[in-house]
């Protein structure tokens, strides 16, 4: 059994172990070793279409997360007020959207995406004063945004509401009976107690865009993104460049992921038993 | 119509509250006075919560009114009520220090008091409920006892109309709890604030309280001082809730004025005050609380046999068996036994009692 599962661990962690240990490689080819070196690291930062993509995909990542974690923490306080039936329905439907395999959210967004567009541009143009100027509406960062902004915030409102449902209710009692007007407890009580929650949430979401290579080809547009310039890269051959960057996506993810792992748990010790 | 300003903090009047089907509180009248220990009293489920719950604004009543010093309250928000509660898990803020809690209902006003008059009145505040220099601690650094305080500091810091406590002893070892029901009665008096507690406990309501309201399945069944439930309980559930009683049923002979006489199993007479609804020639039910037995080695009074003895200290509780009365409790003092010797579980002895120690009640 013990061995089994060190098979398994292994079989996942052992083409990540390459990758890095690759991407240190003093020599050009995949293939062979051949001494320690950094310089892969160097190329990759130096590589201009490298850091457009990077650019693309920090923007992404920063802005879809800022709109997802606003939109679903407000999503899960209001689901607080819901019950029943509504509350059911609402349930399913986020779970549904976590669920969904991401080709499927690519290319229902993307058909979305462009039917609105062949409707509005027209109608936008129409009605703009000088009518070559009119702003035309096309797939680039904001449909990026919007994609992955639309999936994360299914994320921040399972991870929030966790944290507003263990919450202690009397505790916004004990606020309003001590004068708080709603606000003032929303502020001071609720906010600081989910606070954790909803950073972590950022963090996630901020990490599933940066990595997220499907639904983005799909509504990417002329955009490139991180995992997209990787992927188009790949097409050419492994460079021990590919790895470099990929192991550094590696580690910034892992990074955010323990941090928003801690600051969770951390979250969950501060409340009261 | 506003309510009697002179005596009375606070009234229900016809407070009515459901849940959908559920009655959780019916027709509850009540005048708090202005000053006292009010308890509530009663098992889970009995209405007690949601009638303080009413009071601090949690609940609007469905039917009725709540008055709080001659004002109607019913549309007021908590957080606009002059009265503050103890929750029962003291419901502090975890990611505040003792001191922010205390001083978060100062906090609250508009204008802000400045902030060395809040400093002021929590150091104060923490020095009433004994805890002086733990203002800095965290509250998860704080033992439940020392939680309470501060719960018990955050509420009556406001100098509130009324502080409502929800069971504040429940999750306190018996020990603690003791001394806690004597600083809570002393910081009642010293503060002078009229003080409404939910418990189900009846030595705890009465050993603190002024007045007990006695509640089942959301109505109010009794409310008086604890003698005055102790002695003139109004039927069987008082009788039973407030204290240990041993009940005996029968036929009410005679009732005259106040005073009824039953004549119960083996024909044996039991007299004494006579409870709601009790008619001459129904049956009833005698009480009879086991400290007016008096059990003696003699043979001149009912013979019974000891079933179980159990050692309290100053008294000793005997479980004894009589055929015609079946098992019952006397409460024997240390005094009453000297001399006598103990019984010992098999032996046989004499029970009797007084005329007029027993309570006539209807049977219900």
């Amino acid at each position: 059994m013990r061995i089994y599962a060190l098979g398994v661990y292994l079989f996942l962690y052992i083409p990540i172990g390459v990758i890095a240990v690759f991407s240190f490689n003093a020599g050009r080819y995949a293939a062979q070793l051949q001494g320690f070196s950094t310089q892969w690291y160097g190329k990759a930062l130096s590589n201009p279409f490298v850091m457009e993509a990077l650019q693309t995909s920090a923007t992404v990542a920063a802005a879809s997360a800022v709109l997802a974690t606003i939109a679903g923490t407000l999503a899960a306080l209001a689901l607080q007020g819901v019950s029943g039936r509504p509350r059911m329905i609402f349930d399913a439907l986020l779970y549904i959207a976590v669920m969904v395999p991401g080709i499927v959210i690519g290319i229902s967004t993307l058909i979305a995406l462009v039917t609105l567009f062949d409707w509005i541009n027209p109608v936008v143009a129409s009605l703009w004063p000088v009518a070559d100027a009119a702003p035309q509406f096309h797939l680039g960062t904001g449909s990026l945004i919007a994609a992955h902004g639309l999936f994360a915030m299914a994320l921040v409102v399972i991870i929030v509401r966790a944290r507003v449902a263990g919450m202690d209710r009397s505790l916004i009692e004990a606020s309003a009976d001590l004068g708080a007007t709603p606000f003032g407890t929303f502020r001071q009580v609720t906010l600081p107690q989910i606070f954790p929650a909803i950073l972590a949430g950022f963090l996630l979401s901020f990490t599933f865009s940066f990595d997220d290579f499907i639904i983005a080809f799909f509504v990417a547009g002329s955009e490139t993104t991180l995992p997209i310039y990787v992927f188009s890269s790949i097409r050419r051959g492994v460079t021990p460049e590919i790895n470099a960057i990929g192991t550094m996506v590696l580690a910034v993810s892992l990074l955010i992921l323990i941090v928003a792992q801690t600051i969770l748990q951390r979250g969950r010790r501060a409340q009261p038993a | 119509m506003t309510g009697d300003t002179e005596s009375s903090i606070a009234e229900l009047r016809g407070a009515t509250k459901r849940f959908g089907d559920v009655v959780a509180a019916r027709n509850l009248n009540l005048s708090i006075r202005r000053g006292e220990f009010l308890s509530f009293l009663g098992p889970s489920g009995c209405g007690k919560t949601t009638a303080l719950r009413m009071l601090a604004g949690f609940e609007a009543p469905t039917d009725g009114d709540i008055y709080l010093d001659g004002q109607r309250v019913n549309d007021v928000p908590a957080h606009q009520r002059p009265v503050n509660m103890v929750f029962q898990h003291y419901a502090l803020f975890p990611h505040l220090t003792v001191a922010e809690n205390i001083s978060y209902g100062l906090r609250q006003r508009r204008p802000k008091p400045p902030a060395a008059e809040v400093a002021a009145a929590v150091a104060r505040a923490l020095e009433t409920v004994r805890l002086p220099d733990f203002g800095p601690r965290r509250i998860w650094e704080m033992s439940g006892g020392q939680q309470q305080r501060v719960a018990l500091a955050r509420a009556i810091i406001n100098e509130p109309k009324l502080l409502l406590l929800d069971e504040p002893m429940a999750a306190l070892d018996k020990k603690l709890r003791h001394d806690m029901q004597i600083e809570l009665q002393t910081l009642q008096r010293q503060l002078g604030i009229t003080f409404v507690l939910v418990t189900h406990d009846q030595e705890e309501a009465l050993s603190m309280s002024d007045r007990i309201c006695i509640m089942r399945d959301g109505e109010i069944v009794q409310t008086g001082s604890p003698r005055d439930l102790y002695d003139r309980p109004k039927n069987r559930y008082v009788a039973d809730f407030v204290g240990k009683s041993n009940f005996f049923a029968g036929r009410v002979e005679s009732l005259e004025g106040e005073t009824a006489k039953l004549t119960g199993p083996g024909g044996l007479s039991f007299i004494g005050y006579a409870g709601d609804g009790v008619g001459a020639g129904q049956p009833g039910l005698a009480s009879l609380r086991p400290e007016q037995i008096s059990l003696t080695r003699g043979t001149d009074g009912v013979p019974v046999s000891v079933v179980n003895r159990i050692f309290l200290g100053e008294h000793t509780e005997y479980l004894v068996r009589n055929p015609d009365l079946g098992q019952f409790l006397i409460l024997a003092s240390r005094q009453a036994e000297a001399g006598e010797g103990n019984l010992e579980p098999g032996e046989t002895g004499s029970v009797r009692w007084r005329d007029g120690a027993a309570l006539i009640l209807k049977n219900d």
